[in-house]
């Protein structure tokens, strides 16, 4: 779906999740959610037609999307790969996989300049018994060491 | 070996994310491949896991003897494993005998997680046979006070992490006059060595659908929310299916097994905030809002969810509720030590040789769950430390290995027991890293309402790395102690109020690592073939 410089599409998009989530008690969550799955991101347009939708402040929208972590406010790269640092997965050389990554030319939390990867870190995926763990796309990868993180980063897992 | 012209087959494999995170998908699809090609006739069967990740893949056999497992199975085992005769529980490397009785779960006391690993987590008719729904029809035969006492009486508290007793919050709600009550269950488990919520909501889902059902009935609410971290997408895939199928089964809506009961079920995906765990939090995020703390009182029980009475309870407390309403209080009860009755679901994660749930009573020292159960370390080094109860716990050092897994115990010696997650981490940790992370952690997940914890934790990385960097030592020890204090005693909540705790804990059992005296090593993991051992 193409949104470039069209905030109709934008627009439309909102007005109709919106609509979706009609019967839902404070559904702004699940909304945006459901944006950010159309879109890739949650666009600065979709700010003000939720406000309005939704009969809430722009500063309150604004407020919600910048306080999560999950809503993007740029496109993400096509994959995204999330590598845990938390305290299980720390234990088995987690650092050694964000180093990894950094010492390929990737920054925590950037997408590459192609739009190929965005890396981002993670705290706790839920497979602490099966560290260090790395999820790309939606999918749980366990037990990843440096040469399978190369992999996964290249598309080639 | 068996062929198409005998009756299939039946093996299972897990479907949780942990199983399928070291290729359980794509053991499955290699066995169905085998059935498919008309080579072997077999039925898969994806299950929950039986918690013993180090064996994952780890796939069963039914046979006439009781299931046997394989496990860790490779997909390109699977064709060597059908042809030594897997179909017949026949001899091979990778056969651990019959999964019932080895010893690293025979000797544990399964509650909650009874049936985790053993049915398919979506089969209503799996549920049903293997005990599900005695628990509700029990409580929807009592009044609500009846149910309320009940679960008093067993002495459960609240598995999230503060151990407060559910029917005290219970009966708060059902004293609640109001027209509109709601259930809320938190599923927000974003502390690092915990997972037994996900394996539960991944492996026996409509225990928690009857555990939330029965909460309904014993307070008086008819809308309940599922609040589940959008990390754990199998978990809500799985609770969504889940909930349809318990509508089409008439265990939720109106009428639920011909009582008077009405109750509906929603689940609802967080947005990667730490903070939600906490459950004022996640009431302002299910109402739609910054996952703010509130200032408690007024407390959710009275005022929670869009300013009603609210049940808010972990996934395990809930998941616990079926079971002491089936076997009666007095069954629970009777597990457990002084305060702390019933069962614990421990969680081995880390650098752990045999990582994964341990479900046993309360007063199982923290050497047993990590030496006979865990086997030590993962990369064979010596233990250093562990950390219990979540990145705001203590790290224990092994001269308090014996303390036993207790509430009261464990706060007694400064540490805190938590979800029961415990990780351990081997000689090469560097705990002044491990404490500097504690302060960066709460920094960046703080919801930023009261400053000792929005302030405080910015401020405690500088100070920890002033100490660690030797400038003005003594004054930046003081100063961390004077900001520990701080941020326990005037933080809102426990994101600020116990960020201390690891830092603490680090400083007084491991000092050198603060004052440059301790040459760090790095650390290499190494693949252990750990098959067999159970």
């Amino acid at each position: 779906m193409t949104t470039s410089g069209s905030d109709v599409t934008v627009e439309s998009v909102v007005r109709r999740v919106v609509a979706d989530h009609r019967g839902q008690r404070g559904a702004l969550l699940p909304v945006l959610h459901a944006v950010q799955a159309e879109l890739g991101h949650v666009p600065q347009e979709a700010i003000p037609v939720l406000a309005d939708e939704l009969n809430l402040s722009r500063a309150d929208v604004h407020g919600v999307v910048t306080f999560y972590h999950d809503f993007r406010r740029e496109p993400a790269g096509r994959t995204t790969v999330r590598i845990c640092r938390a305290e299980a997965c720390q234990a088995l050389g987690a650092d050694g996989l964000v180093s990894y990554a950094r010492e390929a030319g990737l920054t925590l939390g950037e997408t590459t300049a192609d739009g190929t990867v965005t890396v981002e870190q993670v705290f706790c995926l839920g497979n602490c018994a099966l560290g260090p763990s790395v999820e790309a796309n939606g999918r749980l990868y366990g037990r990843v060491g440096p040469a399978r993180l190369g992999s996964i980063l290249n598309g080639t897992v | 070996m068996s062929d198409a012209s005998h009756s299939a087959a039946v093996v299972y494999v897990p479907r949780d994310s942990a199983a399928r995170s070291v290729g359980a998908d794509e053991v499955a699809a290699a066995l169905q491949g085998a059935a498919t090609r008309g080579d072997f006739a077999i039925d898969v069967v994806r299950n929950g896991s039986r918690g013993m990740l180090w064996l994952e893949p780890m796939i069963e056999v039914v046979t006439p003897r009781g299931r046997v497992g394989y496990g860790p199975v490779a997909p390109e085992d699977v064709d060597g494993l059908l042809a030594a005769g897997l179909l017949d529980g026949a001899d091979h490397p990778l056969r651990l005998g019959l999964v019932d009785e080895l010893p690293w779960l025979a000797r544990q006391t399964r509650v909650t997680f009874a049936r985790v690993g053993i049915t398919d987590p979506l089969s209503p008719a799996d549920y049903v046979e293997h005990g599900g729904l005695k628990g509700l029809r029990a409580a929807l035969d009592m009044a609500p006070s009846e149910v309320v006492a009940a679960v008093t009486e067993s002495g459960l508290r609240g598995r999230g992490g503060a151990g407060f007793p559910a029917g005290i919050k219970w009966k708060t709600v059902l004293d609640c006059a109001d027209e509109l009550k709601f259930v809320c269950c938190n599923a927000d488990e974003g502390d690092s060595g915990t997972f037994a919520d996900r394996m539960v909501m991944e492996g026996d889902p409509f225990l928690l659908i009857e555990g939330m059902t029965i909460a309904a009935h014993a307070v008086g609410a008819t809308e309940g929310y599922l609040y589940i971290r959008s990390e754990y997408p199998d978990a809500i895939a799985t609770m969504r299916e889940a909930i349809e199928l318990a509508r089409e089964q008439g265990w939720l809506g109106q009428g639920i097994l011909g009582s008077t009961l009405d109750f509906d079920l929603h689940v609802r995906v967080g947005a990667g905030a730490y903070i939600c765990g906490e459950e004022t939090s996640m009431l302002e995020s299910l109402e739609g809002k910054r996952g703010m703390v509130r200032a408690k009182p007024p407390i959710p029980a009275i005022e929670g969810l869009f300013g009603k009475p609210t049940v808010v309870n972990n996934v395990l407390t809930l998941t616990t509720v079926p079971v002491v309403l089936a076997d009666g209080p007095q069954a629970y009860q009777d597990l457990g030590v002084g305060r702390s009755r019933g069962t614990q679901v421990f969680q081995l994660g880390g650098n752990i040789a045999r990582g994964g749930i341990v479900e046993t009573a309360f007063g199982i020292t923290l050497r047993e769950l990590i030496e006979d159960y865990g086997g030590g370390t993962r990369t064979g080094r010596p233990v250093r430390t562990v950390q219990v109860g979540g990145p705001l716990g203590a790290y224990l050092p092994e001269s308090q290995f014996e303390l036993p897994m207790d509430y009261e115990a464990f706060a007694e010696a400064g540490a805190m027991l938590g979800h029961g997650g415990v990780v351990v981490f081997d000689d090469s940790v560097d705990m002044a890293a491990q404490a500097r992370f504690a302060m960066e952690f709460c920094a960046e997940e703080s919801c930023g309402k009261c400053t000792p914890c929005r302030v405080g934790a910015v401020r405690g990385v500088e100070v920890i790395d002033k100490i660690v960097a030797g400038t003005h030592r003594d004054e930046n020890l003081a100063l961390l102690e004077d900001l520990c204090d701080l941020m326990t005693d005037g933080s809102l909540c426990a994101m600020g109020g116990l960020t201390p705790m690891p830092v603490r804990s680090a400083l007084a059992h491991f000092p050198d690592d603060f004052l440059g005296g301790r040459r760090l090593l790095d650390i290499h993991p190494v693949n252990t073939r750990t098959e067999g051992t159970v």
